[in-house]
């Protein structure tokens, strides 16, 4: 069988496993997992710009603060159903990021990553503003319901939220997977790697740019809704700027330019720390600071980059070449 | 003939009553014969690390019980966990404690954000989530939240007790006020506010810092310029010095309050200098550890020893370890009064029927008392005046 | 009229905090071209060894050589071992060996000596200068040696023929080595060198902002933010842009917004002016020729 064949044959057991992860695990489990479905989403958006198209973003927690908000906004003052604010959420951070990406058009490597990381400092300040304070709770946040099963499905809550999450991610996936291998996805490579030479082809270079960070906000945006939902709460406090460092790390640790380590990059940031919390309790970040150094020597690819070359080396060894 | 059916009824009766004969013991989750277990979620790391000491403490106590023989002979184990004051991660950890370790009840959970979070779950989950270290006044909700309670005066009642002050001692009074802009800073100013009622007016400046602002010297140098006489800081222990240091160096005398929580003569009046905090005022309901008025106190000489034995290396001027021994003393109380039925719903009757009770950590006459309508464990404070050395309290014990 | 001149000076107070870490930024950008996120913590760190040198007994300013050099050689180890498996690395990674060093640093000083506040003791006698009520001799202390720190990285970059040869082993490594210049003690050199600078910068800092393992986290985005707008590869530009900061921040918070938008409304100040001039407003601007 053809090496593509052998991944879409993976790539459906995977899908497979995901769906039945829900009902062999406990709640607790479900939830977990359902947050790194959602961060998967959050590292793809992240991807889109910073590792296809060259723009480093420290920010991105500010988007995923804003569609968070959105839901819970939607949800609280207007009794919205969960699964409306999606669109809205996404749509809302799409205009946020073009916006942002605009200025950001004239800054480049450092500055932009100070530009973005300020985004991300100042976003609790202003969630906390007393002006807006009816809307967004203030300081106390907004306490969201959990959504019932459909249908009157015979399953938990928190399974049927997972799936429902799943089902989100799969579409993003599918929509980031067409964007990135096709035009879209060269001209962003060829921008971030050539910049001049992509204008002199005819890229439109700031359009491109712009729009990789709206689609990208969008990304995130829509992930910062379902995780409001998967929370069931939002404060400004659980969007402090750390998160955005987060969310770099993972696609870092994941494998920047890839679609995989989106989901790599989640599993390591969900579960790494729960991890090191149990190896040390006095020193745990330290030890998660062991792990990163550890997976960026080991990994200079990120995990992505890393089963590619397994994967690479498998094919090979049997005497196949790779695609 | 009926002999018998007197005797058969009277087996009846006889088998019917045996288990309250027998006083049998009843568990509910993370309890048997020989263990309780409860959790916590504490700020380990992150923004708030400092209120950590509060859940070393808790787990030095348990920990003094439990070689003590425990409570009613079951030992105690308390599972900390770091939350770094995020309530995302507050929520992953709640729902660990309640659903993977099985935990009889929650206890001194921290932080307003992170209890916010898992308000509604545990109350879904009729999960007691007992003595929560936070001071925000929604927490004494009975009617709609019957597992959630507090543990210290509630944030409105001492700014309510400050208020009063004001309005009966320094009517005319031009009030500037620090807060650190959080909930908690936010929830004092409120109680400031409506305990002033119609004199709200006399609040003639307001300041916020950010913690992540490296020093409110610009917020002290606004407050003065506004030719305010009074000034309350409402702040967590390294804001508070800054602020009693920078009033001083500026040269200005206001009648300066401080809140409870950044009241530590070791934690915050020395780093600020001492000399700098002499006559602040503040409310207290835990006696100061500093305080040689105590040597004899009996509750007291239990602190010392305990922190001598179980937490050799901590510093004791650090109020934050006085705070913890008196929870954790409270929730030990409140266990043994369960006796052998150890279901969560005892515990949470237990928990809401503590009456005139004194910790070793109180001051004389502030009492704990819980109903199934009063979720506000002490309404309690005293208003005390540093001079230099100690906090002298003053007045007499004042409720809301 | 006496507020305002209050806010300024107190406003200079705080970015001669921001300007010596920023400093710090600027040494390990000119020498490695990359910016270390690590650096607040590093240097936090470095002032809790001199905190359990003075507690133990030893003199101040013992202590503050000790704790400098310390951090020398503590810079040069870890670049040596820490960074040189990624010197060659994308950019993104060797962001995430920085972000790893921050939360070991910041977690093993937790770990240590407890989050709870200590005071630090400053070189600089407790009466203000001339009895003024505006600034007091440690920040006026501070701001002299932030200066006389920043003169001598200048000197050194500019006239001497090692600061020529880091400079060059940072921009151009593969030509420098082919003039001779051994890249890899360059970067360690640096490496050294700003931990150094950032030791000085905590130790003067920690008196005002009392010493605890969160304590540079806020100065941090003010140093780089600082260290951008004054042009990162300029020291004099970092430590005028520390200074524009501070006063800045003090005045919006006071005059334009009030407190509670005062860090959005700098933020928001300082991208505008990243906007104006890319580059910082001294730094050096680059021309790319097709």
């Amino acid at each position: 069988m053809s090496p593509r064949a052998w991944k879409r044959i993976g790539l459906g057991l995977l899908l497979a496993g995901a769906v039945a992860l829900p009902f062999l695990v406990s709640n607790y489990r479900v939830f977990q997992f359902n947050m790194v479905l959602v961060y998967a989403i959050v590292l793809l958006g992240l991807n889109i710009l910073t590792g296809y198209n060259g723009q480093i973003s420290l920010g991105h927690g500010a988007f995923y603060a804003i569609g968070a908000y959105v839901a819970a906004i939607l949800m609280e003052h207007f009794g919205w159903p969960y699964w409306a604010t999606l669109p809205v959420a996404g749509l809302v951070c799409f205009v946020f990021g073009f916006l942002f990406g605009l200025p950001a058009l004239r800054l480049r490597g450092h500055y932009l990553a100070l530009a973005t990381f300020a985004l991300a400092v100042a976003m609790p300040q202003i969630l906390k503003y007393k002006h807006i304070e009816q809307w967004t709770g203030g300081v106390q946040g907004i306490v969201i319901l959990k959504p019932e099963p459909p249908f009157g499905l015979k399953i938990t809550p928190d399974q049927w939220l997972y799936l429902f999450t799943l089902a989100i991610l799969v579409l993003m996936f599918a929509i980031g997977w067409n964007l990135l291998r096709g035009r879209v996805g060269r001209a962003l490579v060829a921008i971030r790697d050539h910049p001049v030479a992509a204008e002199a082809m005819g890229v439109h270079g700031a359009l491109y740019k712009t729009l990789a960070f709206g689609v990208s906000a969008l990304f995130t945006g829509v992930a910062g809704a379902l995780g409001a939902v998967v929370v069931q709460f939002v404060a400004p406090d659980s969007f402090a700027a750390g998160l955005s460092i987060n969310f770099l790390i993972g696609i870092v640790i994941g494998g920047v330019a890839s679609i995989s380590g989106a989901v790599y990059g989640a599993l390591f940031i969900q579960f790494v720390p729960n991890f090191a919390d149990e190896i040390s309790k006095a020193a745990p970040w330290a030890i998660y600071g062991v792990f990163l150094l550890a997976f960026v020597y080991l990994m200079p690819g990120g995990v992505a980059g890393f089963v590619r070359l397994a994967w690479g080396r498998l094919a090979g060894a049997r005497g196949k070449t790779k695609p | 003939m009926r002999n018998q059916w007197l005797w058969a009824f009277g087996l009846a009766v006889a088998i019917a009553c045996a288990p309250s004969v027998f006083a049998q013991k009843k568990y509910g989750p993370g309890a048997s014969d020989t263990e309780i277990k409860l959790g916590q979620t504490m700020p380990y790391s992150g923004p708030a690390s400092a209120y950590g000491a509060i859940g070393k403490a808790e787990l030095a106590y348990f920990q003094m019980i439990n070689d003590q023989g425990g409570i009613n002979g079951r030992k105690v184990n308390l599972i900390s966990l770091d939350d770094a004051y995020s309530p995302p991660r507050a929520v992953e950890q709640v729902r660990k404690l309640v659903e993977e370790d099985q935990v009889l009840a929650l206890f001194q959970n921290l932080g307003t954000p992170s209890n916010s979070a898992v308000h509604k779950y545990v109350n879904a989950k009729k999960v007691p989530h007992l003595f929560i270290a936070t001071g925000a006044t929604k927490w004494g909700d009975p009617a709609n939240f019957p597992w959630t309670i507090g543990f210290q005066p509630s944030y409105q009642i001492e700014s309510h007790i400050y208020a009063k002050y004001i309005l009966k001692n320094k009517p005319a009074a031009k009030i500037a006020v620090l807060y650190q802009n959080d909930d908690y800073g936010k929830d004092y100013l409120k109680g400031l506010k409506d305990g002033l009622g119609d004199k709200v007016g006399l609040i003639v400046a307001e300041a916020s810092y950010e913690v992540t602002d490296p020093t409110v010297d610009s917020q002290i140098v606004t407050l003065k310029s506004s030719g305010a006489d009074v000034m309350f800081t409402i702040a967590t222990p390294k804001f508070a010095a800054q602020s009693i240091r920078k009033v001083s160096d500026i040269g200005w005398k206001p009648l300066h309050f401080i809140n409870n929580v950044a009241s530590s003569v070791g934690a915050v009046l020395t780093p600020a200098g001492l000399d700098k905090s002499t006559g602040l005022i503040t409310a207290l309901y835990l006696k100061d550890p500093l305080d040689t008025k105590w040597d004899k106190d009996a509750g007291m000489q239990r602190w010392h020893a305990f922190m001598k034995k179980y937490m050799p290396e901590a510093n004791v001027t650090d109020f934050n370890y006085v705070y913890g021994y008196g929870a954790a003393q409270l929730m030990a109380i409140v266990l043994k009064a369960c006796g052998d039925d150890l279901t969560r719903e005892n515990l949470m009757k237990q928990a809401a029927n503590v009456k005139n009770v004194a910790l070793d950590v109180t001051l004389p006459g502030i009492t704990y008392d819980t109903g199934p309508n009063d979720y506000f464990p002490v309404e309690q404070l005293q208003l005390a005046r540093f001079d230099g050395q100690r906090w002298v309290l003053f007045g007499e014990v004042l409720a809301k | 009229m006496e507020a305002f001149l209050h806010q300024v000076f107190s406003g200079l107070a705080t970015g001669g905090i921001y300007a010596s870490l920023a400093l710090a930024l600027v040494m390990i950008y000119q020498s490695t071209n990359h910016i270390n996120f690590a650096q607040g913590e590093m240097a936090m760190f470095s002032t809790y060894l001199a905190w359990s040198m003075i507690n133990g007994g030893m003199p101040y300013w013992w202590a503050f050589l000790l704790t400098v050099l310390v951090s020398f050689v503590v810079g040069i180890v870890i670049e040596r071992i820490i960074i040189r498996p990624v010197e060659d690395a994308p950019l993104l990674s060797v962001v995430t060996v920085f972000v790893a060093l921050l939360v070991i640093f910041n977690s093993v000083a937790g770990w240590i000596f407890t989050y709870t506040i200590k005071t630090f003791p400053s070189p600089f006698p407790e009466q203000p200068p001339f009895g003024n009520r505006y600034i007091s001799s440690h920040e006026l202390g501070s701001i002299g040696i932030t200066l006389v720190v920043l003169v001598a990285l200048y000197l050194f970059f500019r006239f001497t023929p090692l600061g020529l040869a880091m400079r060059a082993a940072a921009q151009n490594p593969v030509s420098s080595r082919l003039a001779g210049i051994r890249v890899g003690w360059m970067l360690a050199l640096g490496w050294g060198l700003a931990a150094a600078v950032g030791a000085v910068a905590g130790l003067l800092i920690a008196p005002v902002v009392y010493l605890e393992p969160n304590m540079m986290s806020g100065v941090l985005l003010y140093a780089f933010a600082a260290a951008l707008v004054g042009g990162i590869d300029n020291p004099f530009g970092a430590v005028l842009g520390g200074f524009m900061v501070g006063v800045l921040e003090n005045l919006i918070g006071a005059y334009v917004i009030g407190t509670e938008l005062k860090l959005t409304v700098a933020l928001v100040l300082i991208v505008g002016v990243l906007l104006f001039k890319p580059s910082g407003m001294f730094g050096k601007v680059f021309v790319s020729r097709v």
